[in-house]
C-alpha cells in the first residue's frame, strides 16, 4: 500500500476512535479504558481484552464532568470523565486509572464514584520511589492487584506465558512507534504533523498487533524512500499531549517539521522496552522502574536538571533548530519543570516558544501567530 | 517609476495600511477601526489606495499581517506573521531599537531585536489582561472614552491597586471602586499601573534592553506607557505610527520579497 493509503487509514481510526471500540465490541471482545500514564497495557492484552487508551479529546467540551472536578483540574482528565458520563464510553468493560500526577490521584476517585455500579475501576498507584527494591515491590502489589482486577473483567486467569507474549507485542509496537518517529522526522515531505500525530495517537485504539503490522508496512516504505530535501525549519516538540489536528495544521501550513518529540502521548510512552526474558510481571515493574527523563516521574537527581539536559540533547540530535513546547494548562508538573528546562535551553541556545494549550481550544490563532514566528527566528 | 508596497495588518480591533515607495517613503496610510471579520479590511485597503491616489494595478507587492491575514489571501501576495512585521516596523522607525513591546486588541507581545532582527519574542497567554480589550472594558465601566484613559489618569493624585491577574474580577474591583465613590482619575491610574505590571512581567522573560520601542494602539495611552516605564526602568519610545507599525513592518516585507523576486 501507498504511504498515503496508509496515513490515511491511520487517521480514519485516530479520528474515530469510537468506531473501533464499537468495532471490538460487535466482534465480542472486551475493550479496558487505559488512561494516562504509565499503565501496563500489557497484562490487558495477556488477559485477552483490547487496551483503549483515553487521552481526552479535541471534540468534546466539558459540561457533566463540572460536578465532580475542581476547575483547575486539566481537560484531559476533566474530558476522560465526561466521556464516561455521556456515555461515549459505555461499552467499555473496565477502566485502568493511573494517578501519577496531583490531578489523576483524585481523578481516580471521581471516576470510581461517577463509575459505582456501571463500570469497574481499577485503582493503580505507581511508585514514587520506582528503582530500590521497596518501590519494585509496591509496583508489583499494585500490579499484582491490576492483573487480579482484569482477571475478574476477562473471567479467565492471566497466565505467565499470555504475558510474556503480550510483552513482546508491546515491544515490537514500541520499537515501531520509535523507527517511526525517527522516519517522519527525515521525510517531513511524506509525513505532514497531522498525520505523523495520527499514527501515534491510533496505536492507543487499534489492537497493538494490527496497528505494529500496518505501521511497520509504513515505516519499509518510508525507509525506501530516497533521502529528503526539506528545507524548512524543524522543531522538537514537547508537552503532554499535541494531538488536535487544528493546532497540528499550522506547522503544515508553515512548513514546519516535526524532527521529533518529547511529549507524553508520544515519544515519552514508548522510550522503555520490557525484559522479554525472566518472570514477566517482574519485568513490567522493572520497566516502569526504567522510565526516565519524563516530568511525571520522580527524580533523585534532580538538581542535576536531568531532563532538561536530556531535552536539549534531543533537539541536538534530531537536527532541529528549535522547540515548541505546549503547556497543558493547570498541568502543575509541566508548568513547575518549565524554569528548568527554559534554563538548560537557553544555556543550550536553542530557541523555544511555549504555548498554552487544553482540549477545549477551538480557535488556535495566537498560536498560528506564535509558530509562525518562530520560524521566521529560526 | 518608484515600486509600491502595500502592507495590511488585520488586527482583532482595527485594520491598518500603508503603502511604501521603494521600501523608504510612506505615501499613504490608512486605518478603520474595525478588524478581523468585519468590512474594517477591504475599506482600509481601498482607503488608503485612495488616499494615494492609486489602483491596486498600481501596487507591485503586496503582504498581510496580523490575526485576520489569511483572510486576505485573495488580496495580497502573502501573509507573514505580525510579530515579525512589528519588528520590522519597529527597526524601521528606531534603528537602535532592542526591545519592542507591542500592546493590541487582544494580544501582548514584546520582541527581543538584534542586528534589527526579531531573535526571540514573548506573547501573552490566553488572557485578556493587560491588553487593549481590557482598556476598552474598564472605560466603559467608568463610562469614558478610550482616547481619554491616558489624560485623566494623569490627573490622578492617589494611587488606587486594581488587580492585574483578570479582566473580569478587575472589572469588580472598579465597580466596587466606583460604588465607595473613590475618584475615577485614580481609578484609571490604578488600570494603568495593573497593565504596567502585568506587560513588564512578560517582558523580562525575553529581557529588556534599551532602546525599548512600544507600538499597537494602547501606545497612544500615555497613562500606560507612563506606568511601565517606571515598572520596567527604561525609557519607552513611541512613534505618532504607532498604530501602524505592523502594516508598515508588511510593506516593507513586501519591498523584501518583491526586490528578491526581481532581482534574477
Amino acid at each position: 500500500m501507498s504511504i498515503e493509503v496508509l496515513l490515511n487509514e491511520f487517521q480514519e481510526v485516530s479520528e474515530h476512535p469510537y468506531k473501533v471500540l464499537s468495532q471490538y465490541k460487535a466482534e465480542g471482545k472486551k475493550v479496558i479504558g487505559v488512561l494516562p500514564y504509565y499503565a501496563p497495557e500489557e497484562l490487558v492484552i495477556a488477559a485477552g481484552m483490547v487496551p483503549m487508551g483515553i487521552w481526552g479529546s479535541n471534540k468534546k467540551t466539558i459540561s457533566r464532568a463540572k460536578e465532580y472536578c475542581a476547575t483547575f483540574y486539566c481537560t484531559i482528565a476533566q474530558l476522560a470523565l465526561e466521556m464516561l458520563l455521556d456515555g461515549t464510553l459505555d461499552q467499555l468493560d473496565g477502566l485502568i486509572t493511573p494517578t501519577i500526577c496531583d490531578t489523576l490521584r483524585p481523578m481516580s476517585q471521581n471516576f470510581r464514584v461517577a463509575m459505582a455500579g456501571k463500570l469497574p475501576c481499577i485503582f493503580l498507584a505507581h511508585p514514587q520511589y520506582r528503582r530500590p527494591a521497596f518501590g519494585l515491590k509496591f509496583c508489583l502489589d499494585q500490579y499484582t492487584n491490576v492483573k487480579t482486577e482484569l482477571e475478574k473483567i476477562a473471567g479467565a486467569p492471566i497466565t505467565d506465558e499470555a504475558l510474556s507474549a503480550a510483552i513482546k507485542v508491546m515491544n515490537r509496537s514500541r520499537a515501531a512507534r520509535r523507527e517511526f518517529v525517527k522516519l517522519a522526522g527525515q521525510h517531513p515531505e511524506a509525513v505532514s504533523a497531522v498525520k505523523r500525530s495520527a499514527v501515534l495517537r491510533s496505536a492507543y485504539f487499534m489492537e497493538k498487533e494490527a496497528h505494529t503490522a500496518k505501521l511497520e508496512a509504513l515505516n519499509a516504505e518510508l525507509a525506501a524512500l530516497p533521502a529528503s530535501d526539506f528545507k524548512g525549519p524543524k522543531v522538537v516538540t514537547s508537552g503532554i499531549i499535541c494531538d488536535n489536528p487544528k493546532l497540528l495544521k499550522i506547522f503544515d501550513d508553515n512548513g514546519i517539521a516535526i524532527a521529533a518529540d518529547d511529549v507524553a502521548q508520544e515519544s515519552r510512552a514508548i522510550r522503555v522496552d520490557c525484559a522479554e526474558t525472566g518472570d514477566p510481571m517482574q519485568a513490567l515493574c522493572q520497566m516502569f522502574a526504567d522510565q526516565d527523563y519524563d516530568v511525571l516521574l520522580f527524580d533523585e537527581k534532580s538538581s542535576e536538571n536531568r531532563r532538561a539536559e536530556h531535552v536539549c540533547q534531543l533537539v541536538k540530535e534530531s537536527g532541529a533548530s528549535g522547540l515548541i513546547l505546549f503547556m497543558q494548562q493547570f498541568c502543575d508538573p509541566e508548568e513547575m519543570e518549565y524554569p528548568y528546562l527554559k534554563k538548560a535551553l537557553d544555556a543550550a541556545e536553542i530557541p523555544h516558544i511555549k504555548l498554552g494549550i487544553d482540549q477545549q481550544m477551538q480557535d488556535f490563532g495566537q498560536a498560528s501567530t506564535a509558530i509562525q514566528a518562530f520560524a521566521d527566528v529560526l | 517609476m518608484p515600486v509600491y508596497t502595500l502592507g495590511i495588518d488585520i488586527g482583532s480591533t482595527a485594520s491598518k495600511c500603508v503603502i511604501l515607495a521603494d521600501g523608504k517613503d510612506i505615501v499613504a496610510k490608512s486605518l478603520i477601526a474595525v478588524g478581523a471579520g468585519t468590512s474594517g479590511p477591504q475599506r482600509a485597503v481601498a482607503q488608503v489606495l485612495e488616499n494615494a491616489g492609486m489602483a491596486k494595478d498600481d501596487i507591485q507587492y503586496t503582504l498581510a499581517t496580523g490575526y485576520g491575514r489569511n483572510s486576505m489571501l485573495e488580496l495580497a501576495d502573502e501573509q507573514m506573521s505580525e510579530l515579525s512585521c512589528h519588528g520590522k516596523g519597529a527597526v524601521f522607525l528606531f534603528p537602535e531599537v532592542h526591545t519592542v513591546i507591542d500592546i493590541g486588541g487582544q494580544d501582548v507581545k514584546v520582541l527581543k531585536i538584534e542586528n534589527g532582527m526579531m531573535t526571540n519574542f514573548v506573547m501573552n497567554d490566553k488572557c485578556a489582561a493587560g491588553t487593549g480589550r481590557f482598556l476598552d472594558v474598564m472605560a466603559r465601566v467608568l463610562e469614558v472614552n478610550v482616547e481619554d484613559l491616558g489624560a485623566l489618569g494623569a490627573q490622578s493624585t492617589r494611587y488606587v491597586g486594581i488587580s492585574s491577574t483578570c479582566t473580569v474580577f478587575a472589572e469588580s474591583e472598579v465597580i466596587s471602586q466606583l460604588a465607595m465613590d473613590t475618584d475615577k482619575r485614580d481609578i484609571i491610574n490604578g488600570i494603568h499601573k495593573s497593565v504596567a505590571m502585568r506587560v513588564s512581567g512578560l517582558a523580562h522573560r525575553v529581557g529588556v534592553k534599551d532602546m525599548v520601542v512600544m507600538t499597537g494602539g494602547v501606545a497612544q495611552n500615555t497613562g500606560v506607557v507612563s506606568a511601565l516605564q517606571t515598572e520596567l526602568g527604561h525609557t519607552i519610545h513611541t512613534s505618532p505610527l504607532t498604530q501602524y507599525n505592523g502594516a508598515l513592518g508588511a510593506a516593507l516585507f513586501a519591498w523584501q520579497k518583491y526586490r528578491k523576486a526581481h532581482k534574477s
